[in-house]
């Protein structure tokens, strides 16, 4: 099976009933989808398949094939966040960042949808999404900032630098 | 003969509904994935290992056609695409879990849910019974066209094509408010005015989608909203599972179905 992952053309040789999120953490490396649950509840997982959220644990790679899909470490960069990345850390949005990847790529594709997203709009659009910290009013505040607009990337600083993280925590399933 | 590895299985993806006719077959040892969000995480957790899995996204079993007052809807149409259906669909449909999950789950899957562990599942099909669908399936013996309520309680071995219902004069709805976006509906209640008359169907009341018979025949015997309410009891087969009792079920029901009949009342 071929996706284009993040921009890049890549192959995949997991059998094509496993699930898409198993295929991009344990085949290809790339582990900003979170996984939570296996079976849709929380949210953790959702990355955006042909630019639309969808959990990657409910999709069989079969399902896909062809697809281009995009997850965290296809929205910016660490000193170029992307603007509801940029929102989420000017909010303080995440505590233990477990369900962070998945509500920014909700909210990505929500403003996507409907820019100038209302808070009510945002509350319904992100409603499958858990946040076990219960860290909701930040992260809507974020979410609502970044439909507006109202987002200053340059403000952010990156405070550590992602290898050095890396390190902290050896053996980490990131 | 099951697979013991989801590397063993067979992944058929047909072109073209009589294609996914054909390789359906007689249904034996096939598992029919739509969108995949029931069966997904059957497969994540190991619980289902399938034999051969067709895989219905390009068959062209999807889209929503009007004929007249007419709808014929099909099989992998997404619950998200059934949000600006006639009511009671539409309520129905919006009600179902989360945006990105309606943007992935179909109409067939809903129909043909077993029920998951004891929770009742198909949170459309209270408002598709309610408004009298018949749905065509094809399977041993060819294609056949059913009511919904029967289907509903016998899906296996038929693969479900389309549903086609009239639109009704006037409909209403009634639910049990859910706790979470993902838990199913414990109860609700859907009630539609076609042309065969006032239908009144309910989900969460059994293990799948029911037809209120009594409440109907009570309505057209001239009963009052609040006796014949009392009667969807005669139709129910609640059961106590993770998400309410039995108990609960069978007090909280009557209260629905009056609330719908209400709701027809004062609505289109």
């Amino acid at each position: 099976m071929r996706l284009t992952v993040n921009g890049e053309q890549r192959e995949l040789h997991s059998p094509p009933l496993t699930s898409l999120l198993t295929a991009l953490r344990e085949e290809l490396d790339i582990t900003s989808p979170k996984a939570g649950c296996h079976q849709g509840g929380c949210g953790a997982c959702t990355v955006l398949v042909d630019g639309e959220a969808r959990r990657s644990c409910l999709l069989p790679l079969a399902a896909v094939d062809g697809a281009t899909i995009t997850t965290v470490e296809g929205l910016g960069a660490a000193d170029d966040l992307s603007p509801v990345q940029a929102a989420f850390d000017e909010h303080y949005a995440a505590q233990c960042g477990f369900c962070t990847s998945g509500f920014i790529m909700a909210a990505t594709a929500l403003i996507d949808r409907t820019p100038k997203a209302s808070r009510e709009e945002i509350l319904a659009g992100l409603s499958g999404h858990v946040c076990r910290c219960t860290g909701y009013i930040k992260i809507v505040s974020a979410v609502e900032a970044a439909a507006k607009g109202d987002v200053h990337p340059d403000k952010v600083e990156p405070s550590f630098e992602p290898e050095e993280a890396a390190v902290l925590i050896p053996g980490s399933p990131a | 003969m099951t697979a013991t590895s989801l590397a063993e299985a067979q992944v058929i993806a047909p072109t073209s509904r009589a294609e996914a006719v054909d390789a359906f077959g007689d249904g034996s040892g096939v598992t029919v994935l739509g969108g995949g969000t029931i069966l997904m995480p059957e497969m994540n957790y190991g619980r289902l290992r399938p034999e051969r899995v067709l895989l219905l996204q390009n068959a062209g079993l999807s889209g929503i056609a009007h004929n007249g007052g007419s709808l014929t809807i099909g099989s992998m149409t997404t619950v998200a695409e059934l949000e600006q259906a006639p009511e009671p669909l539409g309520t129905a449909a919006r009600n179902v879990a989360d945006h990105e999950i309606r943007a992935q789950a179909t109409l067939g899957g809903n129909l043909c849910a077993p029920a998951g562990g004891s929770t009742p599942r198909g949170d459309l099909q209270a408002a598709l019974i309610a408004l009298g669908a018949q749905v065509k399936t094809a399977g041993k013996g060819g294609e056949r066209t059913e009511p919904i309520e029967d289907f509903v309680a016998a899906p296996d071995g038929r693969l479900l094509l389309e549903v086609e219902f009239e639109e009704p004069k006037r409909s209403g709805y009634a639910a049990a408010h859910r706790p979470h976006a993902h838990a199913y509906t414990i109860l609700a209640v859907c009630a539609a005015e076609t042309p065969a008359g006032l239908r009144v169907g309910l989900s969460g009341a059994g293990r799948h989608g029911l037809r209120a018979r009594s409440v109907e025949d009570a309505l057209a015997g001239g009963a009052s909203a609040a006796d014949a309410s009392q009667k969807a009891l005669d139709d129910a087969q609640t059961q106590n599972d993770a998400l309410a009792s039995a108990w609960y079920r069978q007090r909280l029901l009557p209260i629905l179905v009056q609330r719908a009949l209400d709701d027809l009342g004062g609505g289109k």
